[in-house]
């Protein structure tokens, strides 16, 4: 702000003030032979009257008070324009003092819980608790409080995983975040293709479609889909595209909505939390989402090729 | 002797019933999004009638429709009456009326489309706020052409603050309104990021301090002393009272965004003349109960005057808490809470409602040749069971306001929040549903009204000759 700005703040709310302690002083003191329940002597509207009585004393001091506190915070806080205030109080210094406490408080708690490997973490009932409330606060709002997820936001409990479900891999997930991208190929096949894709798409873990689109449908897919999602449909977790053989379906498995993924496509965002809870916190999450499904013992990481 | 004028009354008996409409109307939106609020498939899936398109409509419908028609109705009856003159032109407050009914049916009509400019309070889009801004300037016309063709001396305190609302309100509609238009149906706010929030927290508190306390000063100004049959108590206290309400609430507006993007010495400010506000609240609280001072045994006989003396006592209450709020260290803790609305609906069911409720009791049979209401004793129960609705509301978001407060800041030993946001809100469940009984409440209250003023003015009974424009001879 330009010394002119804050001088002009200064001068209005000194202004200010000192009009309210004139209006104040110049209405609290009764005229001369004025009297206490004696009328102003205007009528209105044939009987509406007005006394001309004191100003309550309390009530005076009271108006006086806050405008003392307002001088005194003024001169205490920052508010008149570029003046910081005697105190040097500000919100920022005040919050990266809170926060460097608390990390003083809390930081060696979560420095020994991340020096521990995450499957050993994962067995500790302590840390866990710490682990299940950082979900609760971090995660839950998209996976869902039981971690069962949502349409297109991933359960993480069934031991079926897009982008991997070893430790480190989960780990890495949380810290640096994931963009799962499905292109639309709606342009490029045509509805007709899209129909035929979907319907093989729909049949490869064991459903019954069509069986006159199977065939046409089956070589789109080796043509156009099995570069991410393999000759198999098995996916490939590189890349984080889904194995489409089982019955785990991040967008809905019904034809309808198949049909829609293909022709539209679709894009998932796992946001990275590095920053915004630092590595020995994330640590500490990705040990709680590996306890979810660990000693569900199957599939984890086991379905890519 | 004196000879009264006839009075322009139409204009009065036309925004006077689309009060008590607009009211029932509004308040029953209020209680149908806090039945959402418990089971949120009231809903059923229909995007108009989701919460977040429904609020803005119960928002407006109450503030603006509601409390919009009852200073409109009384400020046109006290000018002419304290004024000792009929309207100044009378077809540009005919237009005032129509006009005002059109921008609220436009507002009904497209907040549920999901029509919005995003700005709390000033929702509507442009055409409809270019509409709102014309009606608003010939209104101003109207009250202060006839301020100024009254053939008393003085002008009386009501209309001060009538006056100051008025100018006030075009002066915050029109800056915070200011905005780039796309499409008939879209625009842009012509401010960007904390300037906006600014502007539009400036315009939002002094909605509060102009609209929805000026006005109903004024209206307080009028229908206390007539009803008590009493002086204002202090012409001095009134003086002090509304030249520093007027100048304090212009600098109230930063204490919504405390700890935001908004410069620190701003919220400093903000929170400081907050504060300040506490006396001139009250020195209008003061005047306005010690003018009953001499008067109390009518409240024993007389409903209206309940209502008048409980929405001063609430006004007391809610400009006490408000300045509270207003402090940094109390707002960490009552923010973005179920608090705040409590807060407001002290101020807008128990003030805001409670005296216009009163004002409207009072000078229905007046403006329809009636001796009284149909029935005292529909008054009587209205005012029991408003009452009791307003304390349910505003005690069950005092708790549930603190507890979320309490809920989302408590730490464990080992530095994670002890609940998640979703727990607080299971938490503030049974506190959803006291809500919603005083809301459905106080809407009962409403619909008692109504009833009885339809029961008034439909009934033969006259009043005795002496009464309103009878005195012209």
């Amino acid at each position: 702000m330009t010394t002119f700005w804050s001088a002009f703040i200064i001068v209005i709310v000194v202004v200010h003030l000192i009009g309210y302690v004139w209006l104040l002083r110049s209405t609290a003191k009764m005229p001369e032979g004025a009297k206490v329940g004696e009328t102003t002597g205007h009528v209105y509207d044939d009987d509406l009257e007005e006394y001309n009585n004191p100003l309550p004393r309390w009530w005076l001091y009271l108006f006086y008070i806050t405008i003392a506190f307002a001088v005194a915070y003024f001169a205490l806080y920052p508010a008149l324009g570029n003046f910081k205030g005697l105190l040097g109080w500000s919100q920022y210094k005040a919050h990266a003092e809170e926060v460097a406490e608390a990390e003083a408080k809390y930081a060696p708690l979560y420095k020994k819980m991340a020096a521990t490997p995450i499957p050993e973490l994962a067995k500790d009932p302590q840390a866990m608790q710490t682990g299940q409330r950082l979900f609760g606060n971090n995660c839950a709002v998209c996976h869902g409080a039981d971690a069962r997820g949502a349409i297109g936001f991933p359960n993480l409990t069934d031991g079926d995983w897009l982008w991997g479900g070893d430790p480190e891999t989960i780990k890495e997930t949380i810290m640096n975040g994931r963009q799962g991208v499905m292109p639309a190929w709606g342009q490029v096949l045509g509805e007709q293709g899209v129909e035929e894709v979907a319907a093989y798409v729909y049949s490869l873990n064991g459903r019954q479609a069509p069986a006159h689109l199977l065939e046409a449908g089956k070589a789109k897919f080796e043509a156009t889909c099995a570069a991410c999602h393999g000759i198999d449909g098995k996916g490939m977790q590189a890349v984080g595209a889904p194995n489409l053989t089982d019955n785990v379906w991040l967008y809905g498995g019904s034809l309808t909505s198949i049909k829609e993924t293909i022709r539209n496509g679709r894009t998932g965002t796992m946001p990275a939390h590095k920053d915004l809870l630092g590595e020995d916190r994330v640590h500490i999450v990705a040990a709680y989402v590996y306890s979810l499904s660990a000693n569900k013992g199957h599939g984890r990481g086991e379905q890519s090729r | 002797m004196e000879l009264t004028p006839v009075y322009n009354d139409k204009v009065v008996r036309q925004f006077a019933i689309m009060t008590v409409v607009w009211g029932v109307v509004g308040m029953a939106v209020g209680v149908y999004i806090a039945a959402q609020l418990y089971w949120p498939a009231l809903n059923f899936d229909l995007p108009w009638l989701t919460f977040s398109r429904l609020r803005p409509l119960h928002t407006n419908a109450v503030i603006f429709a509601f409390g919009g028609c009852g200073l409109l109705a009384t400020s046109y009856y006290v000018v002419q009456r304290t004024s000792k003159t009929t309207l100044f032109a009378p077809r540009l407050a005919s237009f005032t009326f129509w006009g005002y009914q059109a921008v609220i049916v436009l507002a009904a009509i497209t907040l549920p489309l999901g029509i919005t400019q995003g700005k709390e309070y000033a929702e509507l889009e442009w055409p409809i706020d270019i509409l709102l801004a014309v009606v608003w300037v010939a209104y101003a016309i109207v009250f202060f052409g006839t301020v100024a063709k009254r053939t008393v001396k003085h002008i009386y305190v009501a209309n001060w603050f009538y006056g100051a609302f008025i100018i006030a309100v075009a002066l915050l509609h029109i800056v915070n309104s200011m905005a780039i238009p796309v499409s008939l149906t879209k625009s842009y706010s012509m401010y960007a990021g904390a300037i906006d929030a600014m502007a539009q927290w400036w315009y939002g508190h002094n909605a509060v301090g102009f609209f929805l306390t000026a006005g109903f000063l004024g209206m307080m100004y009028y229908f206390v002393p007539k009803q008590a049959g009493r002086p204002v108590y202090s012409y001095r206290l009134s003086i002090v009272h509304f030249w520093a309400l007027i100048s304090v609430y212009m600098w109230a507006g930063p204490h919504h965004l405390h700890y935001t993007a908004l410069p620190e010495w701003t919220q400093s400010l903000g929170m400081v003349f907050s504060l300040i506000l506490l006396a001139p609240s009250w020195g209008g609280m003061i005047n306005g109960i010690m003018t009953l001072s001499g008067a109390w045994h009518k409240l024993r006989t007389d409903p209206i005057l309940k209502f008048l003396i409980v929405s001063l006592s609430f006004y007391g209450m809610s400009t006490f808490e408000g300045p509270m709020m207003s402090i940094k260290t109390v707002n960490a803790l009552s923010h973005y809470t179920d608090w705040t609305i409590g807060h407001v609906h002290a101020g807008a069911l128990g003030w805001v409602g409670f005296i216009t409720i009163g004002a409207m009791y009072a000078f229905i049979p007046r403006l329809w040749g009636k001796q009284a209401m149909y029935s005292i004793k529909a008054i009587e129960v209205h005012f029991w069971i408003a009452t009791i609705g307003v304390v349910l509301y505003i005690a069950s978001m005092w708790i549930a306001g603190v507890m979320q407060g309490l809920m989302w800041r408590a730490v464990n030993e080992d530095g994670t929040l002890t609940y998640t946001f979703v727990e607080a809100l299971k938490a503030t469940y049974p506190y959803y549903a006291v809500r919603l009984l005083g809301g459905a409440m106080y809407l009962t209250g409403m619909l008692i009204m109504a009833w009885n003023v339809w029961k008034t003015i439909t009934s033969d009974e006259k009043a005795p000759a002496t009464s309103t424009a009878a005195q012209a001879a």
